[in-house]
């Protein structure tokens, strides 16, 4: 099988979609490690949690520019709706109030249960676009919701393809 | 909850089937010929932070309980000398609602208080290695021999306002807005507010509604004692001997002197409240209007009392973001697969169909 050149876009086949990764399970045998991305936080409407829709310049040749575009302003949008204040969530406080917040004990916060949403989307995601490209994301909750992680894998079996480029641009907001 | 552990049990069948099958022991795998499972350590074990945790990482606290006892004992003591002494009396000559509205103001000002202490208050969890490096990266230009640290600053823009970001050494990342290191907990805290000796923990975006009911609901107590006390006082025709009098009358002092304080810092979290402002910004005077220019101005408040406070004291209640129960990776498996470890536990969570969620109790 022909060794998929990143760095032109001829081939036979579309450069984002390498033949040698098909799905999760080939990722896990015969690929490595090579490089890690991270989206950082959007602070331009404040605190609440948004990441940047920046596309960085590792994930040029792996993944089309839509289709990360796409997840991130997903997730966003998930977050949006998990930090709304508006009726539900004010109900929810106070009715929290009222039993000294005992009831949080008990329940289960809007914001966890689109958490749990959120889980769920980011194993779609994976399964159907990023694992096929060699790439994983990781959930933002297991980095402290600072970096969307993006895992670069390379295939084990092509031998003296580079490990990741040097960055030199920074994905910091201006 | 245990997608970690099932993990271990076929990593270490898969070993010890590859040892008997190969004859030889693998010499860079430690040999489970047992079949002894290592034992799981919790996150909570290698904490960085200052902090301690009990039941099982179920509650932390900070290193230093500061004067946590002597908040609950004062507040213990008072009112049940209250309850003994005064109630009594008072439900007979007066009515019967007033150790019932005691009791409730009692039970939700120790219920608020424990909620504050036993509370994680919003702590960040340190950068991981390859998060710092990739921002150290981010700030380095390339080609650059000279050494030079990270910058401590970074300039962002809130809401059109200009906001300075800085760099913390300890967790080794930019710390995002309204976010401080706690010095004494040795850790960043979101929306750090201030770290409270008497409740014995910081007191940052998680718990900040639970201290503000905790000092609303105890300034109604001792206002609520120090009434009844006096009116019982004043209502007593005779005066008992010298010591069981002072042991009545303690209530009232203790209330006297604490009631002051209590009220003037109900009084001023108010204020923060409605402002939509933190005690450190309030301190350092981030948002003060003193440099004259046009755009400085809190870039987190609403422009509304009311917004302000809901969003505050009612917005959704954001989870904890150390993962305390949750499961460490083995320390016996060599450093080189652990980047296959988080492939691998990530295909084990997607083979047994568990959402990809950290197992922390989601009390704190």
């Amino acid at each position: 099988r022909p060794e998929p050149n990143r760095k032109s876009l001829e081939g036979a086949e579309s450069p984002y979609c390498p033949a040698t990764f098909h799905n999760l399970q080939e990722l896990r045998h015969s690929a490595s490690l090579a490089n890690k991305v991270f989206i950082q936080r959007d602070y331009s409407e404040g605190t609440t949690c948004r990441f940047q829709t920046k596309f960085p310049s590792e994930l040029d040749s792996r993944i089309e520019r839509t289709l990360f575009e796409d997840t991130v302003k997903t997730l966003n949008n998930y977050y949006a709706e998990a930090e709304k204040i508006g009726g539900q969530s004010y109900l929810e406080g106070c009715l929290a109030c009222t039993t000294a917040y005992i009831i949080f004990l008990c329940m289960e916060t809007r914001y966890e249960k689109v958490l749990k949403k959120i889980g769920r989307y980011i194993q779609e995601q994976n399964e159907k676009i990023y694992a096929p490209r060699g790439l994983l994301i990781t959930d933002p909750i297991e980095r402290g919701m600072r970096v969307i992680e993006i895992s670069i894998y390379e295939d084990r079996a092509s031998s003296g393809s580079s490990s990741g480029s040097s960055s030199t641009s920074g994905t910091s907001a201006r | 909850t245990c997608n970690g552990h099932s993990y271990i049990m076929k990593n270490c069948e898969y070993q010890q089937i590859d040892a008997r099958a190969l004859g030889t022991p693998a010499s860079s795998f430690q040999p489970c010929t047992e079949m002894k499972v290592p034992r799981l350590r919790r996150k909570w074990e290698v904490f960085p932070g200052k902090n301690r945790f009990y039941c099982d990482g179920r509650i932390i606290l900070a290193r230093q309980s500061g004067i946590l006892p002597l908040t609950l004992g004062l507040i213990v003591v008072t009112s049940v000398l209250f309850f003994a002494f005064d109630c009594p009396f008072l439900v007979t000559h007066l009515t019967v609602c007033i150790p019932v509205i005691g009791g409730v103001l009692f039970l939700f000002v120790v219920i608020s208080l424990l909620q504050t202490s036993l509370t994680d208050p919003g702590i960040l969890p340190r950068a991981l290695p390859d998060e710092a490096a990739d921002i150290e990266k981010q700030i380095y230009t390339s080609g650059s021999s000279m050494y030079r640290p990270p910058p401590r600053t970074k300039e962002i823009l809130i809401n059109q306002q200009v906001v300075k970001l800085k760099y913390c050494f300890t967790c080794k990342m930019f710390r995002p807005p309204r976010t401080s290191h706690c010095s004494l907990c040795d850790n960043c805290v979101e929306r750090f507010d201030h770290h409270c000796p008497w409740v014995g923990n910081c007191v940052g975006k998680r718990n900040y509604r639970f201290f503000y009911s905790f000092i609303v609901s105890l300034s109604f107590h001792t206002s609520f004692i120090f009434g009844c006390v006096v009116t019982h006082l004043t209502l007593r025709s005779q005066g008992g001997n010298g010591l069981v009098q002072a042991v009545q009358e303690s209530p009232l002092v203790i209330c006297f002197f604490s009631i002051w304080s209590v009220l003037g810092l109900s009084g001023f979290h108010t204020y923060l409240v409605a402002s939509n402002l933190t005690t450190n910004e309030d301190i350092k005077g981030s948002w003060s209007s003193k440099r004259g220019a046009e755009d400085s101005g809190n870039p987190y408040t609403y422009n509304s009392i009311f917004i302000n406070c809901c969003a505050t004291l009612c917005g959704p209640m954001p989870p904890s973001l150390i993962d305390r129960r949750g499961f460490l990776p083995p320390d016996d498996i060599p450093p080189v697969a652990a980047a296959d470890l988080e492939l691998s536990s990530f295909l084990a969570k997607n083979d047994t169909n568990m959402v990809g969620m950290p197992s922390s109790g989601h009390t704190s």
